[in-house]
């Protein structure tokens, strides 16, 4: 069975080439200085315009502010809950988190709209950066979860016995020494929250208020126009950037 | 021991309970009233929005939701399977080209749907390339139907296909194919009648990983089927803002989520190692 | 005899079966005890009631006169040796040893985890990690972990069963010489009958949950109270309904004198184990028995009927 090698290698190339050429083409144009697809020569100048592009710059801000509050929310809350799954099982909290995770985008947006109109006849509050940064922390929890379980399954139980004989309470046996042997996990949870967060289209276009775009909301408003060479030059920034995250994030979650 | 674990786990609960559950109810709510005069909801309560299903513009759109899923679904399988295969084989290597399949993955849902609006339109790069090449005269009409919409969607999923079935495919136990061919079985035979169905977990968790996001779709039907080729999730936006028309919009998501869970019933078994 | 732990009718019942049945004990100040039995018996229950992590089903445990069933683990002054010795492998030597007594917030860290060290004889590893020692000095660092912190008692699970068997003789001789040095109570569980004779002051059998003899073992080997206790501490021979050790039993071609128990047997086989020589024979009901008896001139050969006998004092009784 040791090598069935040359036909499925030469398969693994064309399947590897089909997943990255796409993205590889799209960024090789945004160095394209005509706006068609047709080279005409390297240049810089989508970038440049979408730097000045004021719009696209404040969305983006946005979209920072909404990861960074939602990656901070959803890390901390997963983490805990991870833990507290790991000392016993939850097969409702296991479950729901599961179902979050498996519901389609679409329906999640619906329901937290209906929700938070719900909501908004007893507050005095509308949709806004707050909002989303709610709906973001909802599902960027399970994946936080996920992450750092499968790093605690690896953590010895009978450590925490011992910190407790040696004297440590509960809390201290958490704090000193099982959250130290998970900490690169939970930061490669963290990243990925990041990740999701920033990327996320569908609920947030939901959810957002008129004063909160982020940026795939722009992205998707200029690609729904047609094609244009700005969005690629954003597009092979957001994959040299997630793709930077994801890498560390992976390197953490191994060590 | 339980104190601590009850408040580490007080945050998941509220935000399960509220973020989530509890909205899902409010749809259910809304799905039961009837749409008012300019949008939204009011009274009465009726069983009328569920009743429009029978419309068959509505279950156009639901068969065609089912079909454009499974094709990406078998698709997906059919990529994933020889690919997960290469990787569970690759030895020291295993690591790096799993990453590989990975990395894309993350990195925008949005800008890997985009490039295919690229490639595919009329004035994209396949068609200026064979048009350059002479090998077609008119430019073929590869976006804007359900085919880009199944290619968009495989594309965006496989890699949740090829994760589960290479976790299962690594944990297979190498003495069984060793015993298969001690016992005359060549190379296919052992493909055929020992690797697959071992594989048969992964293959289960791989094809709900992509049947379910995939007949929730709403990203790639828009972009890459125009308006040619809506899905429900497409149907259920769309109730939600334009149409305002919200009873029905959240029937339909109801409808959506009663498949969805009858598909982890009917698939996933408890015993097998679950993700959480 | 000043009891520094006593355990008053301990039980642990789970759904399906009963770990733990009424056992009752009490261990004196200083002692070195061991719970000895095969697998499943209860004696790592038991010892996790003591530490904390189970809570008995009914019953007392109480340390210096005082209740501490309900007291969490970091609330008794117990201290545990775990099977797979537990260290926190993100943290050196020192800060696993130290651990305890930084919890408690005491003084004089350094000297302590210091003496200690070398009391364990690991001075100069302080800053290496678990990852970079060899199982037998891992095992030290658990010991010095808990040592360090005076429990009123230790209590030690298997320690020596993941170590080298060339390993663990040496090993236990340590493990006796520091038992004895700082008076410290030992509370040692094991399964391995040749461990448990020869550490102990006292040990106790355990069978099915139950405790089914403590004493001396002398007492335990010499005078077991029950079938199980004498063939779990050593090899017995079955004759008759009556319980004779293989190295009382002795062999010879005629009939013994009169005072002397004996029964006809046939030779199986000879072998000659250098300080002594073995004879395995078959009674007549199929059984078989073996005499384990000093060189001698005579020599057996197989098939040869024989006579088994013994003195009538070392038969095992069972009350």
């Amino acid at each position: 069975m040791k090598r069935s090698g040359r036909p499925l290698a030469i398969y693994a190339l064309a399947a590897y080439l089909f997943l990255h050429l796409p993205l590889l083409i799209l960024a090789a144009f945004s160095f394209n200085e005509s706006r068609f697809t047709v080279w005409q020569g390297f240049s810089f100048r989508w970038y440049t315009a979408a730097w000045h592009d004021s719009q696209l710059m404040e969305a983006t801000g946005n979209s920072l502010i909404i990861a960074v509050f939602a990656t901070v929310l959803s890390t901390i809350i997963g983490t805990l809950c991870a833990y507290g799954l790991w000392k016993r099982r939850s097969p409702v909290l296991s479950g729901s988190l599961y179902l979050s995770l498996v519901t389609p985008e679409i329906v999640t947006g619906v329901s937290l709209l209906a929700f938070y109109q719900w909501i908004f006849r007893f507050l005095q509050v509308q949709l806004g950066m707050h909002t989303v940064i709610l709906a973001h922390v909802s599902f960027s929890i399970a994946y936080v979860v996920i992450v750092v379980m499968a790093r605690l399954r690896t953590v010895d139980g009978s450590l925490e016995e011992a910190a407790l004989d040696l004297g440590a309470n509960e809390w201290q046996a958490f704090r000193y020494v099982t959250l130290p042997a998970v900490l690169p996990a939970v930061v490669a949870a963290a990243l990925l929250a990041f990740t999701v967060s920033f990327d996320d289209y569908v609920i947030t276009s939901m959810v957002a208020g008129v004063d909160s775009e982020t940026l795939p909301m722009v992205i998707y408003a200029i690609a729904r126009r047609g094609v244009n060479p700005v969005v690629n030059a954003i597009s092979a920034l957001l994959v040299l950037g997630f793709g930077s995250l994801i890498l560390i994030s992976e390197r953490l979650r191994t060590t | 021991m339980n104190r601590l674990r009850a408040w580490f786990l007080a945050p998941s609960w509220a935000v399960i309970l509220l973020l989530f559950l509890f909205p899902m109810l409010i749809i259910l709510a809304y799905s039961l009233l009837t749409r008012g005069t300019y949008g939204g909801i009011s009274l009465p309560w009726s069983l009328e929005s569920y009743q429009r299903f029978a419309d068959p513009i509505y279950l156009g759109i639901l068969w065609r939701s089912f079909w454009i899923a499974g094709a990406s679904t078998v698709i997906s399988l059919l990529l994933g399977f020889p690919l997960a295969l290469f990787i569970s084989r690759a030895g020291k290597r295993k690591n790096l080209y799993l990453s590989l399949v990975i990395l894309p993955f993350w990195t925008s849902f949005l800008v890997r749907t985009y490039a295919w609006m690229f490639l595919l339109r009329d004035t994209g790069l396949i068609n200026s390339t064979l048009q350059k090449l002479g090998i077609i005269h008119d430019p073929l009409p590869l976006l804007y139907n359900d085919g880009a919409v199944i290619l968009g969607l495989v594309y965006g999923y496989l890699p949740f296909m090829v994760l589960p079935l290479f976790g299962t495919l690594e944990r297979l136990d190498r003495n069984l194919l060793e015993a298969a061919a001690d016992l005359g079985a060549r190379p296919w035979a052992t493909l055929l009648r020992v690797v697959l169905p071992l594989s048969a977990p992964g293959i289960r968790a791989g094809v709900i990983l992509v049947f379910i996001p995939c007949l929730g779709a709403y990203l790639t039907p828009d972009l890459l089927g125009g308006g040619k080729s809506v899905m429900i999730g497409n149907l259920i936006q769309n109730q939600f803002t334009t149409a305002r028309d919200w009873p029905f919009g959240s029937a339909i998501s109801l409808a959506l989520m009663a498949v969805v869970m009858l598909l982890l019933i009917a698939f996933v078994r408890r015993d097998e190692e679950g993700l959480l | 005899m000043e009891s520094v732990l006593e355990l008053r009718d301990i039980s642990k019942h789970y759904p399906t079966h009963r770990a733990v049945n009424g056992v009752t004990l009490n261990i004196a100040r200083g002692e070195f005890f061991s719970l000895l039995g095969p697998s499943g018996c209860g004696k790592t229950t038991t010892l996790r009631m003591i530490a904390g992590f189970e809570e008995p089903t009914s019953g007392e445990i109480r340390l210096n006169g005082a209740a501490i069933q309900h007291l969490k683990p970091y609330q008794r002054n117990v201290s545990t040796v775990f099977q797979n010795y537990a260290l926190f492998p993100h943290l050196t030597v020192q800060q696993n040893v130290e651990f305890g007594l930084r919890r408690k917030g005491e003084n004089d860290i350094g000297r302590r985890v210091r003496e200690v060290l070398e009391l364990v004889q690991l001075s100069g590893k302080e800053s290496r990690r678990p990852t970079e020692i060899s199982g037998g000095e891992r095992q030290r660092v658990a010991l010095a972990r808990s040592l360090v912190l005076a429990p009123d008692v230790l209590l030690l699970d298997e320690p020596l069963s993941a170590l080298d068997p060339n390993l663990r003789k040496q090993v236990r001789a340590e493990l006796k010489n520091i038992q004895r040095r700082v008076g410290i109570t030992f509370l040692f569980v094991t399964h391995d009958q040749e461990e448990a004779l020869s550490l102990s002051d006292r040990l106790g059998v355990m069978h099915a949950g139950v405790l089914e003899q403590t004493g001396t073992p002398e007492d335990v080997y010499l005078r077991p109270s029950t079938k199980f206790v004498a063939s779990f501490l050593g090899a017995v021979n079955w004759i008759n309904g009556v319980g004779i050790r293989p190295e009382v039993t002795r062999v010879a071609k005629l009939a013994p004198d009169q005072g002397l128990r004996s029964h006809p047997a046939t030779v199986v086989h000879s072998t000659f184990l250098g300080n002594c020589v073995h004879i395995e024979t078959r009674l007549d009901d199929g059984q078989l028995a073996v005499a384990e008896v000093p060189r001698t001139t005579t020599s057996f050969a197989p098939g040869e009927r024989v006579h088994l006998w013994w003195q009538p004092a070392d038969e095992l009784n069972f009350k």
